[in-house]
């Protein structure tokens, strides 16, 4: 029942998506420059083009190590123990190769890597943009992501999260792009997060690279793959789930009368950002290659490992 | 400029006419020509047969031959597709469905496809047994099929990929199919193909080939002998997300052997072995095959004792030291159900038969004999060096004609002897001779029972069918000196 639900919804997501995409497309083919804005970020701001061989460069990217801070899978009961060590990351041949290899390591069977510039680089705003080949085989979740940077104050989802490229062997010809924020963080039933994937109609994505990119002003994010922008999402997208909670940003302050000791405090309500646009503030980056997990589900048995995810460039364009 | 641009168009126009009068005069290109660019249609059948000639569907034998036809009643997004009517278990013109569809004339050049695809539905929901391209009623070098494809009542599109497209570059055997009754409990039923053709999907990824189904195989063989490459299937991920596994024929397959000296593997995945251990392994389209065989050669191949009964007691089928009736056939490479692979070999000069991927076999005599005189039935079994766990077999003596069927059969193997009755059940009244070890000749001697306990004809024996049954797992035999004798 939970899954024909949410399978429904996302169907009439994706019907209102691409129905605002033809009308995107629609307008702009008579108007380019009043109804909708079509970004041309060209001031290269950060780049890794994996030219160094070795470890990816440190003062670039950190690592996630471990099964998250819960130990259950980072939240979405992935298989893989994320580690540092060059057989699961390395920089070769002009790539960042990130392997999903089968072994038993640490109580996990799966080790796999997860890099994140967090800390050392992050920005609002711009053109984020990676050339990416997906690994093939069943049970995999390669991703590029971005997190806002206030998610150790705030938390999730009241940080916001753009996910610039997920893919799953399910469906092999589809990538999809994503926005996550409070009151739309995906995780309830109906689903609530701001979502729509791309089909190559006759290509697999893990037959060869392909540009994953956004373009993001204060007011839109723009997905694209290679030179097809597929879709654009606003605020005028988010639509509060009535399941999802409320969320704040801080818990607010009850009232206080005063005291012959203390003085009166006064009453502080909570910051709620329920259904706010949270992306006008800097996000960091992730790539990463899960294994199994609630997304992909878990490998099939006999499936081949080790398998890798091939980056040939992150980089990162101000307007 | 303009002069001459306009001189060139008025040359051209003039060439055209030339040409199309000329043509217009010239009598048909002779079938004798050989084209240097093979046609590249994929279209097999849209709303009529496409580019197939006229002589281009040939049913098994044993098959329905009138099962398939073009119905103009039913189609997918059309008037008209392929109907194909699968008899009853019990028609007597055939009691399954199956042909290939062959080009009737120059080959096709495939190899800018990835997939065989059609749309197709049926009557009821049901498997149909096998469907594939690549056969060709010749060497069937690139073979591909797919087994049990389940198709509904509804139209659904089904996609089978070419494990490699440039083996493709002449190919005939466009479309094979074979459908029988076994999982409808022996009644017919129709299916309709439509929009059949080969594609470029793009959509077919992460290639798994594979040799003896993935498994790494050791086996212990005779020096001198040569053996079947097995299991050979490649396996790919599909747009739909969905793995899809095939049979494909060896020549797919690029083989390899640690010690070609010792083991030969030839395209069609026969290894020929000397004396020595060596490993084979394979690839296909240059993606490395899952499995492996490793060959341990031992010892000389131990042939079958010479029989040592008087000629005149005797009326041979198949020995060296007895002078044989005529044969049709020691393998009749039944469709559907055969998988039993193999026939009449010469090993260090002598003739065995060899049979491999066995399920069940026959031999047919060319004239009936006439065994009213003889007392029994012989014949030498050779089983593998590894014991097989479960040896159950049926030697059947048959007398097929026209008017009617009758037989004997007698259960070998087990731990008894067993006879069949009027009615066909198996009694087990005799003691038995078991195969108690591998690599080892047996003489079994079958008594030859009166008719009027088996209903056996004996004077016009046809047919000597060995069948494996029950949960046994022999697959591989050798066979010699079968004959009948009179004590």
């Amino acid at each position: 029942m939970n899954k024909i639900n949410k399978y429904k919804l996302r169907i009439q997501t994706l019907v209102l998506m691409s129905f605002l995409f033809a009308s995107f497309f629609t307008i702009s083919s008579c108007d380019t420059d009043e109804t909708q804005t079509v970004a041309t970020f060209t001031n290269l701001e950060m780049a890794d083009e994996f030219d160094v061989e070795g470890a990816p460069n440190s003062e670039i990217w950190n690592f996630d190590i471990g099964t998250g801070p819960n130990s259950d899978g980072w939240g979405n009961n992935e298989l893989q123990y994320y580690t540092s060590r060059s057989e699961n990351v390395t920089v070769q041949n002009g790539l960042l190769v990130i392997s999903a290899i089968e072994e038993d390591y640490n109580g996990s069977s799966f080790t796999s890597a997860k890099i994140l510039t967090k800390g050392k680089f992050s920005q609002a705003y711009g053109r984020f943009e990676a050339r990416i080949k997906v690994p093939g085989g069943s049970g995999l979740w390669p991703a590029f992501w971005l997190l806002g940077e206030n998610v150790d104050v705030d938390g999730w989802p009241q940080c916001g999260e753009i996910d610039i490229m997920e893919y799953r062997r399910q469906e092999p010809t589809k990538v999809s792009g994503s926005i996550h924020g409070p009151g739309y963080s995906g995780l309830t039933d109906p689903q609530g997060q701001v979502t729509k994937s791309y089909d190559l109609g006759n290509d697999r994505y893990d037959a060869g690279f392909h540009v994953f990119g956004i373009e993001w002003s204060p007011d839109y994010i723009n997905y694209y793959i290679d030179d097809v922008l597929y879709n654009q999402i606003t605020p005028s997208d988010i639509v509060v789930t009535p399941a999802d909670a409320v969320y704040s940003l801080n818990d607010g302050v009850e009232a206080v009368e005063a005291t012959a000791y203390s003085p009166a405090v006064e009453a502080v309500e909570p910051t709620d950002v329920t259904g706010d646009w949270v992306f006008n503030k800097p996000f960091y980056i992730i790539i990463n290659l899960a294994v199994g997990g609630n997304f992909p589900g878990n490998p099939d048995s006999g499936e081949a490992f080790p398998q890798n995810m091939l980056v040939d460039y992150v980089r990162v364009y101000k307007q | 400029m303009k002069n001459i641009k306009f001189m060139y168009s008025k040359i051209m126009l003039l060439t055209g006419l030339l040409f199309v009068i000329t043509m217009s005069c010239e009598r048909d290109i002779s079938d004798q020509v050989e084209f240097a660019h093979l046609s590249k249609t994929g279209e097999i059948f849209t709303d009529s047969p496409i580019g197939l000639g006229s002589d281009f569907y040939f049913p098994y034998t044993g098959s329905k031959a009138t099962a398939w036809s073009v119905d103009d009643n039913e189609g997918y997004e059309s008037a008209a597709s392929m109907r194909f009517d699968v008899p009853n278990a019990n028609d007597p013109t055939g009691n399954y469905a199956g042909a290939i569809f062959r080009v009737d004339g120059s080959g096709r050049d495939l190899t800018e496809f990835d997939a065989l695809t059609f749309w197709a539905k049926a009557t009821q929901g049901v498997a149909i047994g096998e469907i594939g391209f690549g056969q060709d009623f010749g060497l069937n070098k690139y073979q591909v099929s797919e087994n049990n494809i389940s198709l509904s009542t509804n139209w659904q599109k089904y996609v089978i990929p070419i494990p490699d497209a440039s083996k493709l570059f002449d190919e005939r055997g466009m479309f094979w199919y074979s459908a029988g009754t076994q999982n409808t409990g022996g009644n017919g039923y129709t299916f309709w193909i439509d929009e059949l053709k080969f594609e470029k999907l793009g959509t077919i990824g992460e290639p798994r080939p594979a040799i003896l189904n993935g498994e790494d195989v050791v086996q212990d063989v005779f020096a001198g002998i040569s053996l079947d490459l097995t299991g050979l299937t490649q396996t790919f991920n599909l747009g739909s997300g969905l793995n899809k596994t095939l049979n494909v024929a060896p020549s797919y397959f690029d083989f390899s052997s640690s010690e070609p000296s010792i083991a030969f593997v030839n395209e069609f995945g026969n290894v020929g072995v000397s004396s020595g251990s060596a490993v084979i392994t394979a690839s296909l389209a240059g993606v490395e095959a899952d499995g492996s065989l490793t060959i341990n050669a031992v010892g000389q191949f131990e042939l079958a004792p010479a029989p040592t009964i008087d000629p005149s007691d005797v009326i041979s089928v198949f020995s060296d030291t007895y002078d044989n009736v005529p044969v049709d056939y020691f393998n009749g490479y039944w469709e559907p159900y055969q998988t039993t692979l193999g026939g009449e070999i010469i090993i260090n000069g002598q003739n065995v038969i060899k049979y491999t991927d066995f399920n069940f076999v026959g031999t047919k005599l060319t004239t009936p004999l006439d065994i009213s005189e003889m007392t029994h039935f012989s014949i030498d079994i050779l089983m593998p060096v590894v014991l097989p766990t479960d040896i159950d077999m049926l030697i059947v003596l048959k007398n097929e004609n026209d008017a009617e069927t009758t037989l004997q059969q007698q259960r070998i193997g087990g731990q008894t002897y067993q006879w069949s009755d009027l009615t066909g059940d198996i009694n087990d009244t005799e003691s038995n001779a078991t195969f108690e070890t591998g690599g080892v000749w047996k003489t079994i001697q079958i008594p030859i029972r009166p008719t009027s306990e088996t209903g056996l004809d004996k004077t016009g024996v046809n047919l000597i069918i060995i069948e494996r049954i029950k949960s046994s797992n022999v697959t591989d035999l050798h066979i010699d000196n079968m004959y009948f004798f009179k004590e």
